[in-house]
């Protein structure tokens, strides 16, 4: 039997309004209806969501983990972009 | 049972030292090591083979429960049944998606099921004869499970753990409707009471070989423990389930059929009279009652409902093509 395989899809799911959609995990579906149909009843079985959104995970672009450096290192050094990195008296209370 | 999983396993692998030394600082540090990042090809085998073994479980312990929702003795109790069954089958599904992280295709890992090179968990092996098994089921063999799982949700590799969370979680409901599907028989008639015991000497010793083999024999332990993929031994996690479940066997009022099952005060444990390895072993080569049944069953679903997949594939071509056709228009 030639069967083909069948794509596999990402889904994230809102757990209620106010939070933003989180990866759950993935699934297989031929199609974007069946890929819905599927992720409510593999992720969403105890009011786990609001909203589920799912996506071929073919169509997800990620960045190369060999370049994790080239990409994320620069912005480990620049620790002026937090808000530790500036002296205030106590003085001057909270801020 | 999931120690099973690791039966066979070889963790041998063969990056260099400066690799394998930089990879076990990672472990060591108790960073999770995820799908992409660089791993020993002995761990990826190792996981593969696990997780795989473990979505085998999940799916084949769906038959003999499946075998009692026809029957369950109320609407109630059929209603949970239908539940936890369908919880199993989303457990092998998570599982699945963990494994295939690893490169591995969904497509293979059925494969590999269904031919009978993988195996899955001894304990589905034995029949559901009685309503009580279920019962027992429920309380022994998820109880056993969870016992597993626990661990498993502090796995090095990222993927597992986070599916362990999601069914350690799903997998408390299911040793509760066991156990109160327990005290009911034993709540009720002689008759029901028996029935209760008679299923829990059945399914005692099966449960406690889910934990796999002695730490002696379980060959490929070692590497495994310091992979942290296991957190702790064969042995170490059968004497916690044993210490956990012979006072629940008491207050049902339940006798554990070990003659030699000793609470030990030194140790802080109960001793426990020797596993028939022998049953095990055999079970794990395909002569249990059921081995043949299982694979039977899920062949014949998986060759039955082809032509489901074939026609949801041919479905979903056509209508993209006819959705790029509107668009060029």
């Amino acid at each position: 039997m030639t069967e083909k395989n069948t794509p596999l899809w990402e889904v994230f799911i809102r757990a209620r309004n106010g939070l933003s959609h989180k990866h759950a995990g993935s699934l297989h579906a031929v199609d974007a209806e069946m890929a819905l149909q599927a992720a409510r009843d593999v992720y969403t079985r105890r009011g786990e969501g609001q909203s589920v959104w799912v996506v071929r995970s073919s169509d997800i672009v990620a960045s190369d983990p060999t370049e994790k450096e080239v990409m994320f290192e620069p912005t480990g050094s620049k620790i002026y972009r937090h808000p530790t990195f500036y002296d205030i008296p106590d003085d001057v209370g909270h801020m | 049972m999931y120690s099973q999983g690791l039966i066979g396993a070889d963790g041998t692998t063969h990056e260099d030292e400066e690799f394998l030394t930089a990879f076990q600082a990672r472990i060591d540090a108790e960073l999770k090591i995820e799908p992409n990042d660089p791993m020993p090809a002995g761990y990826r085998k190792t996981l593969v083979r696990q997780i795989a073994q473990h979505a085998h479980s999940e799916i084949v312990g769906m038959l003999p429960e499946g075998n009692w929702i026809t029957r369950a003795p109320t609407l109630r109790r059929k209603a949970a049944l239908l539940a936890k069954v369908q919880d199993e089958g989303g457990h092998g599904l998570y599982l699945y998606s963990a494994a295939e992280t690893l490169g591995v295709s969904r497509e293979e890992l059925v494969d590999q099921l269904l031919s009978g090179k993988a195996k899955y968990s001894s304990i589905f092996n034995y029949p559901t004869q009685t309503w009580a098994d279920i019962g027992t089921i429920g309380w022994l063999v998820d109880g056993a499970a969870i016992m597993n799982q626990i661990p498993l949700c502090r796995c090095s590799f990222g993927p597992y753990a986070r599916a362990m969370i999601r069914v350690c979680k799903e997998e408390s409901f299911h040793q509760r409707q066991g156990y109160e599907i327990m005290l009911t028989l034993c709540r009720g008639s002689d008759e029901q009471k028996a029935m209760a015991q008679d299923a829990l000497n059945r399914w005692w010793w099966p449960s406690l070989m889910m934990f796999g083999p002695h730490d002696a024999e379980s060959t490929h332990s070692d590497q495994s423990m310091a992979w942290k993929i296991k957190r702790f031994t064969n042995d170490e996690l059968r004497q916690k389930f044993i210490d956990a479940t012979v006072p629940q066997a008491e207050f049902l009022g339940l006798t554990v059929p070990d003659p030699e099952l000793k609470w030990n005060e030194d140790k802080g444990g109960y001793d426990h009279g020797e596993i028939d390895w022998n049953e095990f072993w055999s079970v794990v080569k395909g002569n249990g009652i059921c081995n043949r049944a299982r694979l039977k069953a899920r062949r014949m679903a998986h060759d039955d409902n082809a032509w489901v997949r074939e026609a949801a594939l041919a479905y979903a071509e056509k209508a993209s093509v006819r959705e790029t056709a509107v668009a060029a228009q």
